[in-house]
């Protein structure tokens, strides 16, 4: 396929991964900003700070009201979910025959969707829409699954998808580190414990980490969850396994090796030899800031490795 | 009083007469319900259209009209006939112009008009096409103006838009009425795109050895017929391509792969001629292929449509068609023209001043009803400004009689009544020339316009061709 193209599919995987990823951040936060005492600025402030999008400027509380404006309905931000799905549809309508009918429709809908959305309507119904979001970016996955051709195509827009993915949960984690407890409270207490399970709360994990770990509540073991559980799919090691995957499949498509198949493959094979308290021990924060480096390098690797 | 194509004082014409029947029974309620549920589908879709220069809402959407307009089995036979001829002499025109200029040294065309053209290309001079086509999609803009004359308004001989349209329109209606189609008479388009790229391969270059590879060359997704352009590489099923994706290297044009490389042997561009090469045509141009003319000249790749083709839908050329074609075919023209009257002279400008307020007045290389005056419907300010214009550069202008176009039943605020119409057929030129039966109707949506114009408020139709 053309290198553009396969550039375009691997974008607007990406930016679908990131939309969602954004939505399920800041459900995070309103949920994390319920706790009794919270004002939701440090929640605030904290998300911001993971997705890399700036402070405002007067340095003043962040406010629901800002997150709307640089995270909902901001069409420049680099993790905003409008700016993500906007771009989603161009890079869609880019390479649209490559895309099925209900694929390219759905990218279209959403946009139109947002496009016409006021900040007033977003701040009042910031729930339902970032459910909206989970449910439609749920259905454009559904789309590519049951009727995408499995080619090329389909190996790019899954490889950005999970590049994407594995991105954002490290991001997602570091929520975690920027997020200081206030003075009076005590790491492992009642505001710690929250904030560990509403993180698990957005990745839809509560469930399968109660029954991966018999329901025992402790930070390590849902950074072991979120980071090196291989049957989670929003999991680090998970998304590397994917992306060693699609690698592979391209690799034996197209007959060639290249850089990023070997980074990926050793990054995998180091992943399934950790363990979390090697991680906690070398500092959880270092660990996640490597990795999002690493990751940001097999993407730059499979620009050059196909030419986009 | 135009012509009312589904009514005649004795009653419906036949072609309109199923369509009659069913507007009745399906009520206009219910068409103008199906009519937003249309425009809904087409959003969906994104079948849009943007507008240059009028801001407001990027992605436009074509008004479309449900109530289609037909063409009986005669009256098609007259269409394609002449639609044929005129496409088969534009491009003698232009293989004659570009060669020995036979037709300028009989004295039928002035030389200046051709080799003073703006749209004519000295690089091309002496080279030959594969098969002498020069213009491979031709689309003729043609208006009715009573039950047997049908005259053509202008030619498109670069890359005419709008076959989308054909297309979609029928797949929409096929959709919403079902029944209408059933075992009935109404001719299929839907086999275009085949006709297009079984057109495209007819004239792969003497270079190409195999099955002809095909693409289709957009300027990116912010261009205005972006969708046409997908939707087209879509049904041939042929690689969409962007300048920056075409490389040439030892003679040939490759395309940038996942793979490495990949050769490209017919180029259906959908850009202007500007902007293909910038070593050959514009040092400026951010778009275009370094080198792909000289690979197109030593026949390495063919340009469709070939570059310098535009002389032949120049609006001064266009008067000189009817001898074209009596020149090359010896053959007299189906269709005729409108009677068109030159600025460039100095008589026919006199009477183009005298009596503005009754023509039509365009910029002769103008195009999408940019820059046009219609004499009637204008203010005396507006033609005055106009006068201005003209006596500043006559030569750039061409006037002709304000046409009382056909008109075919429309749906307006829930009332069924007529609009002018005008009609855009695309015929195919390569080793043979083909016409699917159909073509774009575009009509005037506000009560008396003339503009059909979709830049310029314009709708579009379903047009049928029925069988005998």
């Amino acid at each position: 396929m053309l290198s553009r193209s396969a550039n375009n599919l691997f974008w607007l995987g990406r930016f679908m991964e990131r939309a969602e990823a954004t939505a399920r951040m800041l459900a995070m936060g309103q949920r994390m900003a319920m706790l009794p005492g919270s004002q939701g600025q440090v929640e605030w402030a904290s998300i911001m700070q993971a997705t890399g999008t700036p402070l405002p400027e007067n340095g003043g509380a962040v406010t629901e009201a800002d997150i709307v404006s640089s995270l909902v309905l901001d069409n420049h931000g680099a993790s905003s979910i409008q700016a993500c799905l906007s771009r989603a549809r161009d890079n869609g309508r880019a390479v649209r025959t490559a895309l099925t009918q209900e694929m390219w429709e759905g990218l279209n809908e959403d946009w139109r969707y947002l496009e016409a959305m006021e900040p007033q309507a977003a701040r009042r119904n910031l729930a339902p829409i970032l459910e909206w979001v989970r449910r439609r970016t749920a259905i454009f996955k559904g789309c590519v699954e049951t009727a995408m051709l499995r080619n090329e195509g389909y190996d790019f827009l899954r490889l950005g998808g999970s590049i994407e993915r594995a991105n954002m949960t490290l991001r997602l984690l570091n929520v975690k580190y920027f997020l200081l407890l206030p003075e009076t409270e005590v790491v492992g207490g009642g505001r710690d414990h929250h904030q560990w399970m509403s993180m698990l709360h957005a990745v839809s994990g509560l469930r399968s980490y109660h029954h991966y770990y018999d329901g025992d509540y402790a930070p390590w073991n849902i950074a072991d969850f979120l980071v090196l559980n291989q049957a989670f799919p929003r999991s680090v090691a998970y998304n590397y396994s994917q992306i060693d995957a699609s690698l592979t499949r391209l690799q034996q498509s197209h007959g060639d090796t290249h850089t990023c198949q070997r980074t990926a493959h050793t990054e995998l094979e180091r992943l399934s030899a950790m363990n979390i308290n090697e991680i906690f021990n070398d500092g959880l924060h270092e660990f996640l800031n490597d990795q999002i480096v690493k990751t940001g390098r097999i993407s730059q690797e499979v620009s050059e490795a196909y030419h986009f | 009083m135009p012509f009312n194509e589904m009514e005649e004082s004795s009653g419906i014409r036949p072609p309109y007469r199923s369509i009659a029947d069913w507007i009745r029974e399906t009520g206009t309620d219910l068409l103008d319900r199906r009519r937003a549920e249309a425009e809904a589908i087409f959003r969906k879709i994104g079948i849009t259209f943007a507008v240059y220069g009028e801001g407001g809402d990027p992605e436009r959407l074509i008004p479309f009209d449900l109530i289609p307009r037909a063409f009986s089995a005669a009256e098609w036979s007259i269409l394609d006939r002449g639609i044929r001829q005129r496409a088969r002499a534009l491009n003698a025109f232009l293989y004659d112009i570009y060669h020995r200029g036979e037709i300028i040294k009989a004295g039928i065309i002035p030389s200046e008009l051709v080799y003073q053209n703006a749209a004519y290309l000295p690089q091309m001079v002496g080279f030959s096409p594969p098969g002498r086509v020069y213009s491979h999609i031709v689309g003729i803009d043609i208006v009715r103006t009573g039950p047997d004359s049908f005259q053509v308004l202008e030619d498109n001989c670069r890359t005419p838009s709008g076959v989308s349209y054909m297309l979609e329109n029928r797949e929409i209606m096929a959709r919403m009425f079902p029944d209408i189609f059933t075992g009935g008479p109404v001719k299929p388009v839907d086999h275009y795109p085949d006709e297009l790229l079984r057109t495209l391969k007819e004239v792969a270059p003497a270079a190409c050895d195999g099955e002809p590879i095909v693409v289709l060359l957009t300027p990116g997704s912010m261009n205005a017929a972006y969708y046409e352009h997908s939707f087209l590489a879509d049904l041939m099923g042929i690689y969409l391509v962007e300048p920056n994706d075409l490389f040439v290297e030892k003679a040939r044009v490759w395309m940038r792969t996942t793979r490495g490389p990949k050769k490209v042997d017919v180029i259906y561009r959908r850009i202007d001629d500007d902007y293909i090469d910038p070593l050959t045509f514009r040092p400026d141009s951010m778009l275009g292929i370094a080198g792909l003319f000289d690979v197109y000249r030593a026949g390495g790749v063919n340009i469709c449509s070939a570059p310098g083709a535009g002389v032949a839908d120049d609006k001064a050329i266009y008067i000189y068609v009817p001898e074209m074609i009596r020149f090359y075919l010896r053959e007299e023209p189906v269709l005729e023209n409108i009677q068109t009257f030159q600025c460039s002279r100095p008589d026919e400008c006199a009477h183009v001043l005298a009596n503005l307020a009754d023509l039509v007045v365009k910029e002769v290389h103008g195009s999408g009803g940019y820059g046009m005056l219609i004499g009637p419907k204008s203010t005396k300010a507006e033609i005055e400004e106009y006068r201005l214009r003209i006596l500043d550069d006559p030569a750039n202008f061409i006037a002709q009689p304000t046409l009382d176009l056909s008109t075919a039943p429309t749906l307006h605020n829930q009332e069924i009544s007529g609009r002018h119409v005008d009609f855009r057929p695309f015929c195919l030129v390569g080793k043979s020339v083909r016409l699917v039966p159909g073509g774009l109707t575009r009509v005037a949506l506000q009560p008396g316009s003339l503009v059909v114009n979709s830049s310029q408020g314009g709708g579009v139709k379903d047009t049928w061709v029925l069988q005998e």
